[in-house]
């Protein structure tokens, strides 16, 4: 049997008296609940573990910048969360996966709601955490002794970006089929073993059964548990080396001097996280909540595209909006690069900011001293926006649905004049050139294309095409040309208010296809 | 809330563990200290190469390709290219709509048949066969070829891939194998 000194027994009795004189100052509604947490607190110690890191002291002058991690946070929690409820309904079966986000979306109850909170929260979380890198970058707090901060950071960021590509995946529609096919693609093009990426991308060599449960698993169980691991790592950091301070000019981080300095910054001017800095937090976390809730419940999930059929050949896939920057980039690399650019650019992206705490370990955070710093984010926001806008509009993609200019747009009543406008549909041009608000925009426009190119130029263009335009010598005969061009030189400035009754076509050299 | 707790004595915080003079017991720790290690090691791999031949095992299985019937010679008209439908070369039994495939097949005389990947070389999105311009188009990033698969236009690196095609007993049929991914540098 324990035995207990005298010392230790007064001190417990004093402790106890002052628990019970704690919770006398409560409602006596309450005061069952704080003696509640009195004896959980006793059992467990949790308070006493955890009580000190939410009242870590932090630089008091660290505002409203800072709250943009908690707020990534705080979206990944609600991603897990709405995440975990989905999976009690949805079925990751190729065949029926579609099937339950139906049922998901248009007939669980809140289901199309819980949807649309998964949705948005995955846009707030990739665009939290941007932003939250950018405000790191910005005041250089990547710099001693944060190093490993701002390297799992990284690691984060692209696990982020991971979940939400498998995520759009996982609603096995048109778009998710065939996100599949140029993901394993893209891992094809990886030197020497590429062909065994692009295999366990797909689960065999083929789309099939497999495909869509092996991403099921690592969009729910790998990269979370990743997340979480790398998570606690990045939390446990924070608290290891501080929040930094706000940088100011003139004060250079020294290794050798940084550490003493900050703790004499901590005890004059620190206030404790909680709750003097969390308040920031909450507020900020609760307007992204918020946000997230009304976008949820106003706009809604994205709609789902068509059946996941492979064989549906009139799909247009697209990837959901946070990526429309990286699909315009596929659409504008230089022909050719490809099977380089393809796989170094992704790996630079992750390499180049793993290694710039490593090389500028030390030195002034004031972005005054650091000019190239803000021109860095200013011109990586504006080229994303950019390739965003482009993606958007996507011009690269061919119009295939425009019919063929209607008769009143022709201006003409000469038969071939005619005929090749229909041939201008027929044989596609349409579809990559406008006429007349009419077509695509891969190309030039074409409205008054006889104003500013000669015939010969014309005959040029399209026997020999360009860059991105086929050429058409073997796809037209002379008689076709001859109507296409007789067609296109009457596209003039002119013409749309004088109809043009003939045109006087001069003999084409012209092989062109056999007739 | 303020919550008073036991704070420890200053004494019973200090690491208890002092190294021991005597080299037999250092010794006997450091066999301990690699043994446990060695032997976290071993449970570990007797788990874990489970796991890993698991989600590597697509990896050691080729696809088998299989001649699929498509249709009748009389179903394609000399000189049409045809969207044909056809089952996976490895299609599973709950794989639903995503164990098919397709393909353009194009009859070019009484007897001989091409058929073309649906798959864009760039990166894989399925291309539409126009059939009065004699191309192919790709929707996702403006890729075109010609009617033998030929690079129009565009980012498409390589030719449209072809699957082998014969003609059984008044069927056409068409070899299919895996999805064609276009290879970076080797």
């Amino acid at each position: 049997m324990e035995s207990h000194g005298p010392d230790e027994s007064e001190s417990a009795d004093a402790d106890e008296r002052d628990r019970v004189a704690v919770a006398g100052a409560y409602p006596w509604v309450v005061r069952p609940l704080v003696r509640a947490a009195f004896w959980l607190e006793d059992r467990t110690g949790l308070w006493k573990t955890f009580g000190p890191m939410l009242q870590h002291p932090v630089p008091r002058k660290a505002g409203w910048m800072y709250v943009f991690g908690s707020a990534t946070l705080m979206a990944f929690l609600i991603q897990v969360i709405t995440g975990t409820v989905l999976a009690t309904v949805y079925v990751p079966s190729t065949s029926q996966a579609y099937g339950t986000l139906q049922y998901i979306t248009h007939e669980a109850v809140l289901g199309r709601i819980l949807r649309g909170m998964h949705y948005f929260g995955a846009s707030a979380m990739i665009l939290l955490v941007g932003i939250h890198m950018a405000r790191v970058f910005l005041t250089a707090s990547y710099k001693y002794p944060r190093s490993v901060n701002w390297i799992t950071g990284i690691l984060l960021l692209f696990l982020t970006i991971g979940m939400g590509f498998t995520g759009q995946l996982l609603r096995w529609d048109q778009d998710g089929v065939w996100s599949v096919v140029v993901s394993a693609e893209q891992a094809g093009r990886v030197p020497f073993i590429g062909h065994y990426l692009a295999t366990l991308v797909m689960g065999g060599e083929t789309v099939g059964g497999t495909t869509l449960s092996r991403f099921f698993a690592i969009h729910v169980f790998f990269i979370p548990g990743l997340i979480f691991g790398f998570l606690a790592l990045h939390l446990f950091l924070v608290l290891q080396h501080g929040i930094s301070e706000p940088p100011k000019s003139g004060e250079p981080v020294d290794p050798k001097t940084y550490r003493k300095k900050y703790e004499a910054l901590l005890k004059s001017d620190g206030v404790p996280f909680w709750p003097d800095a969390a308040w920031r937090d909450v507020i900020f976390s609760l307007l992204v909540c918020l946000t997230i809730l009304v976008l949820a419940i106003t706009v809604g999930p994205p709609d789902l595209n068509k059946p996941p059929d492979p064989t549906e050949i009139h799909a247009v896939p697209r990837p959901d909006w946070y990526f429309f920057w990286y699909f315009s980039l596929m659409a504008l690399l230089p022909h050719g690069s490809d099977k380089y650019l393809l796989w170094i650019m992704p790996m630079a992206l992750v390499l180049v900011p793993t290694l710039l705490p490593l090389l500028f370990n030390k030195g002034e955070r004031s972005i005054t001293k650091r000019p190239w710093a803000p021109i860095i984010v200013l011109t990586t926001v504006v080229t994303i926006v950019v390739l965003w806008r482009l993606g958007l509009e996507a011009p690269w993609t061919p119009r295939f649905d425009t019919p063929p200019l209607a008769a009143s747009l022709v201006h003409s009543n000469d038969p071939m004049i005619q005929h090749g406008a229909l041939l201008f549909h027929d044989k596609a041009c349409i579809y990559c050139h406008q006429v007349e608000g009419q077509g695509g925009i891969r190309g030039p426009e074409l409205t008054h294309v006889a104003d500013r190119l000669t015939r010969d130029q014309l005959v040029w263009r399209i026997s020999n095409g360009g860059y991105n335009m086929p050429g058409f010598t073997y796809n037209l005969s002379g008689k076709e040309m001859g109507d296409l061009i007789a067609f296109l030189q009457s596209r003039t400035q002119k013409s749309a208010t004088r109809p043009i009754t003939s045109i006087q076509v001069q003999p084409l050299a012209f092989a062109g296809k056999k007739q | 809330m303020n919550i008073k707790v036991n704070k420890p004595k200053e004494e019973e915080c200090l690491a208890p563990w002092r190294p021991a003079a005597d080299s037999q017991a250092l010794r006997r720790r450091r066999f301990l200290n690699w043994m446990c290690i060695g032997l976290g090691g071993i449970s570990v791999s007797s788990i874990l190469w489970a796991v890993v031949g698991f989600m590597l095992a697509p990896l050691g299985k080729a696809t088998k390709s299989v001649w699929r019937a498509v249709g009748k010679v009389d179903d394609f008209k000399i000189g049409s290219t045809t969207i044909v439908k056809l089952d996976d070369a490895s299609s599973l039994p709950w794989a639903g709509y995503a164990g098919k495939t397709a393909a353009w097949l194009r009859r070019d005389d009484a007897s001989t048949f091409t058929c073309f990947s649906i798959n864009c070389t760039h990166l894989g999105c399925p291309v539409r066969w126009i059939d009065t311009a004699q191309l192919f188009m790709c929707p996702c990033h403006g890729g075109v070829y010609y009617q033998d698969g030929a690079v129009a236009a565009g980012p498409p690196p390589q030719p449209l891939p072809r699957y082998d095609v014969r003609v059984r007993d008044g069927n056409v049929e068409v070899l299919a194998s895996a999805v064609p991914i276009t290879r970076g540098v080797s």
